[in-house]
Formats: structure tokens, C-alpha cells, sequence
């Protein structure tokens, strides 16, 4: 039975605690609620009954036959999490984060975002619960994404822009965390993606394991069998893991997560952790790191903001470490061309880290077999990136 | 201990200035170290910049992104290092994150060559025997080596260039073996924190302490604060309740009147940000004012 982490948090060599000594105290009282609530009865009747009234769960898995038909291999099944409330996997992970730090008797929650969905679906879910909420947000992702911070403050959270560093995701997690050094008690901090120190790799994993084990039930429902392949996008990886976690003691099913390549893994301009970085510690957790040869975290770049992160969660290092999971590496414009695909192949326009996913699946599905079933997570909806597609293709749109 | 650490706290309370090597330049920088440790530092915090510095406020955070800007690198830093040590044997310990030493050094980026290989289909290894087996499939020999061997590098490197100590502010208690272990084979010390929020962890922490240890003062970031409110006298009890060490006073303390009641209470004071402000407004003329500052300070805490 996969098992992990350890009691110290480790998933293999990585992982960990690596935290100011200001924190250390509220990682440990937020293991300990973690390690009751997760037992109790209670807490998990009411988060079941918020996945399915509020969020909408659970999300289909839908039969993608004109896809299947087009790319002539095996057949081609989506995880529509872009069907969840606010459009994304990061609900999931909101509504036990935010249920829990409200047991625990917080009022007030606070938490970094790139594109700006795991702001919007905090802020969502402090509505719904009542608490104060403020997002970080890197000066450069607010430009870019003007309509998620509108959307933000029109549940009710106040936004605060990011200016140090490179002034994007990775600078919004760093201002979050100097944040809740400074306002402990009443704050719990809601991290978006399986990273961080332990607990949270372990926590946002098993908030979003409800993707898998949802989809075990469903292809088993479907197709009487499990998948040969599950595709996900991997940033800090939380879909991901989401997606992979009740596949992993099922060594046929590969694993694959699909980093964003940028411009190409031999360039600069590139967010493919797994392929490029190196092992390191950074922002709570030793996993690998985009970075120079002095460890200085290297700026990275991808079309997606949501993958835009020069780290990737614990567990993926450790998954690839072992080599249960495969992680390759997908450029801007498969993504790109992807996103086009899905649209009018579909009639799904799926968020572009998602397209990361759907453009390795038709390198993937073509080389299989009628009889294999690939399952792709579709984490998001795409909405958001449709004027950022535009210009991409040479057309200014404003929204 | 290390011998000089100790020293530090020899001549009264100690004064412990920090500043952030090679900003605005390491020249700079070489000369603040000589103009302080005259001016009665005990001991000198050097910075290397990182970054991503999560532990710092705005003032730090900016000499952090002045120094890198310039193209200052670990290694020129150990350079001046050993410039400075034949001038002066001041005690000095870095101050700086986890993988700025974690890192040192790895050069063995790893080969994007693998994805999608068909061979590692075959691996099912579920992973869950953690520490004990190490690193595995994926990994080539020399990454395995990168595993430790920048941590292992960095503090030789310490050694040879002689430095006393260091300070990793993302590094708590729990996470510090594989850290201290190898400082104390290079005579380094490896200064725990304790922080207002440690409470019952302040007995572990300092018992294991080694050189002094170093008391946030406050909630939050580094930065000067009008008024700190912890009570530092009940910190500092608890820590030499676990073991008769220095305890020094850090964060939020800009002024003599702050240093002086800080230092009341404890073993000596820090200050940084306060410092790194005056480096901010006189660039490469830094040194007298700050000097100048230092004495002050140091006046302020010495008789206590």
C-alpha cells in the first residue's frame, strides 16, 4: 500500500519542513487538527455534502469520441473539473482548507495566487464561510489578469500586489508566508498547491485525491477496467496528484504529469521543473528547483500563469525519483494548439495549463492501442485565457 | 563552540551588526566589516544574498536584489572572506537561506533526455521506504551526490576561508541535522532561533544550541519597529534554563534606547535592517556613517 509521507513529512528525500521558527508552531497545530479532522465523522460529511451542493461534484468523466476517433488510438476519457464551481480543481483543496482552519477557530484566511484561480476560489469559499480573506498577488500577474482581481474583490477579499522579486507567483507564495509570520493566531494560510512544508503537500493532496477517486469509480463504471494512462498538468502539481493518487498502487496504470516546457527545455524561458531544475530547498519543501549553480531561484516562464512556478510539489519529485510517475515536457505552442483543439474537436475550451495535458495526449493516444483508455484531467476552464490566447495568434482583444 | 563565537560575547553585551555582502559592492562591504569591528562590533553578520529571502522585510529584501543585480556570487563572497581574515579575525557568521548552501556548487542539472522514456514504464516502485533507501531509479550518481554534497562543500569551504558560524533562518530545529552535523565537523557553529511563538520548543532548541542563540523579537519579517512587545527576559530564562549560552536580541531594534533595553535583558543585540538603510541612502560612502552608528550602539550596550 503507497503510504506516504513519513511522519516527518518526507516523500522520499524530499519534502520536509523548511520554515521560519515563527511558523513552526502553527505547522504543527495545523497537522494536529489536519490529523483529527480527517477522522471525524462529521468534518467529513460536511465536506462531502459542500463537493457535491456547492461545488458540483462529482465532476463527469466524459467519453471524448470525436477525439478518440481523430487520433485513431486508444480511447480518450476527461475529468471535467473545469465543470466545478469557479471553473477549477483549486475548489476542491479551498473547501477542506478552509472548512478545517475554520474548525480550528480561524476568522481570517490568507493566500498567494498566480492567474488568480486559487485566489478566486478562496475568496469564494471565505465567502460562503464568512471569514476575512486577503490574496497576494505578484504586480505583473495583476496586470495580466485585471478580471480575476475584480472577481476577487467582488467576493469580498482585498488583494494585495506583490512587487519584490519578479513580482509573480513564486513572489506571491514568499509575501504570503512573510505575511502569516506576522498574524498567526487568527490566520490560517491556504496554500494552493502540494507544496510548502509538511503538512501541506499531504493536506492539498488529500483534498484533491476526491479526482481520482472519483475517476477510479467512474472507468471502472464505464469500461469495466482501469485506464492504461492518466494525464495531468503539473505545476506545483496539486491536479495532478490529485489525479494520480488512488492509481498509485496500481502499477499498470502509468502516470504521466506534463510540465509547461515555455519556449522549449533547452531555452531560458521554460517552467519544466522535472526536466530542467535540480534538487534544492525552497519555500518550505527540498524537491528539485528551477535555479542557478549558486541555488539563486531562476525566473521562470510559461503562456500559463498557473504553471508558471520554478518548483513542483514533493510528491511528483519523489513519484519521479522512483519512476512510478512520468513527467515530459510540453511547449507554449502544443498547449496552444491543444487549447485549439479540444475547442472545436470537443466543444471544450479547457484552461491552457489543461491543454498541457490534452496536448501530450495526442502524442500519447495515436501510439496506442483501440482497446487502452488514456483518462486526461481537464483542471480548468479556459475562459480566463482567451484574450492571452489571442494575442498569442497576433489578435488584441480586450475583455 | 566555536572559539571566536564565544569571544564575541567577551567584552560586555555584544553588539552584532548585520550587513548584506556585496551591496552595493563587495568593496563596500570589505570596508564596513574593518570600519565596524573598529567602531566595537563583536561580531559581524554577513549577509548572502539570496533570492527569494522569506524571512526578510523591505529594507533587506532590496539589498538582497542590489547585490545579486551587481553579479555578486557565493564564491566572490568566500574571496572576500579571505581578504578580509588577513586584516582581521573579527568573528563573523553567514547569514543566509537553506539552498544557498544546500546548493553550493550542484552543477549536475538534471538531463530532460528521460521524458517520456519507454524504459521507465517498467519501474513500479511505490516509493513508500522513504530515507532509508535513498535516492533511487531516476536519479544518476551524480545526482545522488548532489544529495549532500553542496551542504558538505559549502561548510569546508567556511572553514578553509575562515569563517565562524551560520545562520539559516528556514532551517528550524527539526530540519537541522543534516546542517549541524556537518558545521560542527568544520568547527562551524549553527545558530539556532527561538522566536515569540516557540514557547514550549524554546527547551529542545536551546539545549542543542550551539555559538548563541539568536531571539526573533517579534511577529513577522525583519525590519525596524517602533515598539517591540514580546517578553524577551522570559525567552531569554528559558533558554538558559536548557543550557548556559549567549542569547542575542534581533529583529525590530533600530535605536540606542531599544538596544539598551533589549540588552538588559540578554547577552547582546542585532540589528540589520537599520543599518542596511543607512547602507541603502550612502552607497559606497557607507562606511563612516554606519561606523559611526555602530559605536553608538555598541556605547549604548556595553556596561549593561
Amino acid at each position: 500500500m503507497y503510504q506516504q509521507p513519513n511522519e516527518k513529512g518526507r516523500y522520499g528525500i524530499h519534502g520536509g519542513q523548511y520554515m521560519p521558527e515563527t511558523l513552526m508552531n502553527a505547522v504543527i497545530e495545523l497537522e494536529e487538527a489536519y490529523d483529527h479532522y480527517k477522522k471525524d465523522e462529521a468534518f467529513n460529511t460536511e465536506l462531502a455534502a459542500l463537493y457535491r451542493d456547492y461545488a458540483g461534484r462529482p465532476s463527469n468523466l466524459y467519453f471524448a469520441k470525436r477525439m478518440t476517433d481523430d487520433l485513431g488510438g486508444a480511447k480518450v476519457y476527461l475529468k471535467r473539473e473545469d465543470l466545478n464551481h469557479t471553473g477549477a480543481h483549486k475548489v476542491n483543496n479551498c473547501l477542506g482548507q478552509v472548512l478545517l482552519a475554520k474548525k480550528m477557530g480561524k476568522t481570517r484566511v490568507i493566500a498567494e495566487t498566480g492567474a488568480g484561480q486559487h485566489g478566486v476560489a478562496t475568496a469564494t469559499v471565505a465567502a460562503l464561510f464568512g471569514m476575512e480573506c486577503e490574496i497576494f498577488m505578484g504586480a505583473k500577474d495583476m496586470e495580466r489578469q485585471a478580471l480575476n482581481v475584480y472577481r476577487m474583490r467582488l467576493l469580498g477579499a482585498k488583494v494585495h500586489p506583490v512587487e519584490s522579486g519578479t513580482a509573480t507567483l513564486k513572489d506571491a507564495v514568499s509575501d504570503t508566508l512573510r505575511e502569516w509570520t506576522n498574524r498567526i493566531a487568527d490566520t490560517h494560510y491556504v496554500l494552493g498547491s502540494v507544496m510548502g512544508p509538511h503538512p501541506f503537500p499531504m493536506i492539498v493532496r488529500d483534498f484533491q485525491a476526491v479526482i481520482s477517486r472519483e475517476a477510479r469509480e467512474q472507468i471502472l463504471e464505464a469500461e469495466g477496467r482501469l485506464p492504461d494512462a492518466v494525464l495531468a498538468c503539473v505545476g506545483g502539481g496539486s491536479n495532478a496528484i490529485g489525479s494520480f493518487y488512488h492509481f498509485i498502487d496500481d502499477g499498470e496504470v502509468r502516470l504521466i504529469g506534463c510540465e509547461a516546457a515555455g519556449r522549449g527545455v533547452d531555452t531560458a524561458e521554460t517552467a519544466a521543473t522535472i526536466a530542467t531544475g535540480k534538487l534544492g530547498i525552497f519555500h518550505g519543501m527540498k524537491s528539485y528547483f528551477c535555479q542557478d549553480e549558486y541555488g539563486q531561484i531562476a525566473p521562470v516562464y510559461s503562456i500559463s500563469a498557473g504553471l508558471d512556478y520554478p518548483g513542483v510539489g514533493p510528491e511528483h519529485a519523489a513519484l519521479y525519483d522512483s519512476g512510478r510517475a512520468e513527467y515530459v515536457a510540453v511547449t507554449d505552442e502544443e498547449a496552444v494548439e491543444a487549447f485549439e483543439y479540444l475547442s472545436r474537436t470537443e466543444g471544450i475550451i479547457p484552461a491552457i495549463e489543461s491543454a498541457h495535458a490534452v496536448a501530450y495526449a495526442r502524442k500519447l493516444v495515436p501510439t496506442m492501442k483501440k482497446d487502452q483508455i488514456v483518462v486526461v484531467t481537464v483542471s480548468g476552464r479556459g475562459d480566463k485565457d482567451v484574450a492571452a490566447i489571442a494575442r498569442y495568434r497576433g489578435e488584441d482583444l480586450h475583455e | 563552540m566555536n572559539d571566536n563565537v564565544r569571544r564575541a560575547f567577551a567584552n560586555g553585551k555584544a553588539f552584532i551588526p548585520f550587513v548584506t555582502a556585496g551591496d552595493p559592492d563587495l568593496e563596500t562591504t570589505e570596508r564596513l566589516v574593518y570600519a565596524m569591528e573598529e567602531a566595537g562590533a563583536d561580531l559581524i553578520e554577513l549577509g548572502i544574498p539570496f533570492s527569494d529571502p522569506t524571512a526578510e522585510g523591505p529594507v533587506i529584501q532590496a539589498a538582497n536584489e542590489r547585490a545579486l543585480s551587481g553579479g555578486v556570487t557565493t564564491d566572490m563572497i568566500f574571496d572576500m572572506v579571505v581578504r578580509i581574515r588577513k586584516k582581521t579575525d573579527v568573528p563573523m557568521v553567514f547569514m543566509t537561506y537553506a539552498n544557498v548552501v544546500y546548493a553550493y556548487g550542484n552543477e549536475a542539472v538534471r538531463a530532460s533526455a528521460r521524458k517520456g522514456d519507454p524504459a521507465l514504464l517498467s519501474k513500479s516502485g511505490s516509493g513508500n521506504d522513504a530515507e532509508a533507501s535513498g535516492v533511487k531509479a531516476n536519479l544518476s550518481a551524480d545526482d545522488k551526490k548532489a544529495v549532500t554534497g553542496g551542504t558538505r562543500r559549502f561548510m569546508e569551504k567556511m572553514r578553509q576561508v575562515g569563517m565562524d558560524g551560520l545562520i539559516l533562518p528556514d532551517v528550524p530545529f527539526e530540519e537541522k541535522g543534516e546542517f549541524a552535523g556537518i558545521a560542527a565537523e568544520n568547527g562551524l557553529d549553527f545558530i539556532s532561533l527561538i522566536a515569540p511563538t516557540s514557547h514550549e520548543r524554546i527547551a529542545d532548541i536551546a539545549k542543542d544550541a550551539q555559538g548563541f542563540v539568536y531571539c526573533v523579537s517579534s511577529l513577522g519579517v525583519t525590519g525596524m519597529r517602533d515598539t517591540i512587545t514580546t517578553d524577551i527576559g522570559a525567552m531569554v530564562r528559558l533558554v538558559k534554563e536548557a543550557q548556559d549560552i549567549p542569547a542575542a536580541v534581533g529583529f525590530g531594534i533600530s535605536n540606542p534606547a531599544q538596544a539598551r533595553k533589549m540588552a538588559s535583558q540578554s547577552d547582546g543585540v542585532i540589528v540589520g535592517s537599520a543599518i542596511v538603510r543607512m547602507i541603502a541612502e550612502h552607497g559606497r560612502d557607507a562606511a563612516a556613517p554606519v561606523a559611526e552608528y555602530v559605536r553608538s550602539m555598541k556605547d549604548a550596550v556595553r556596561d549593561l
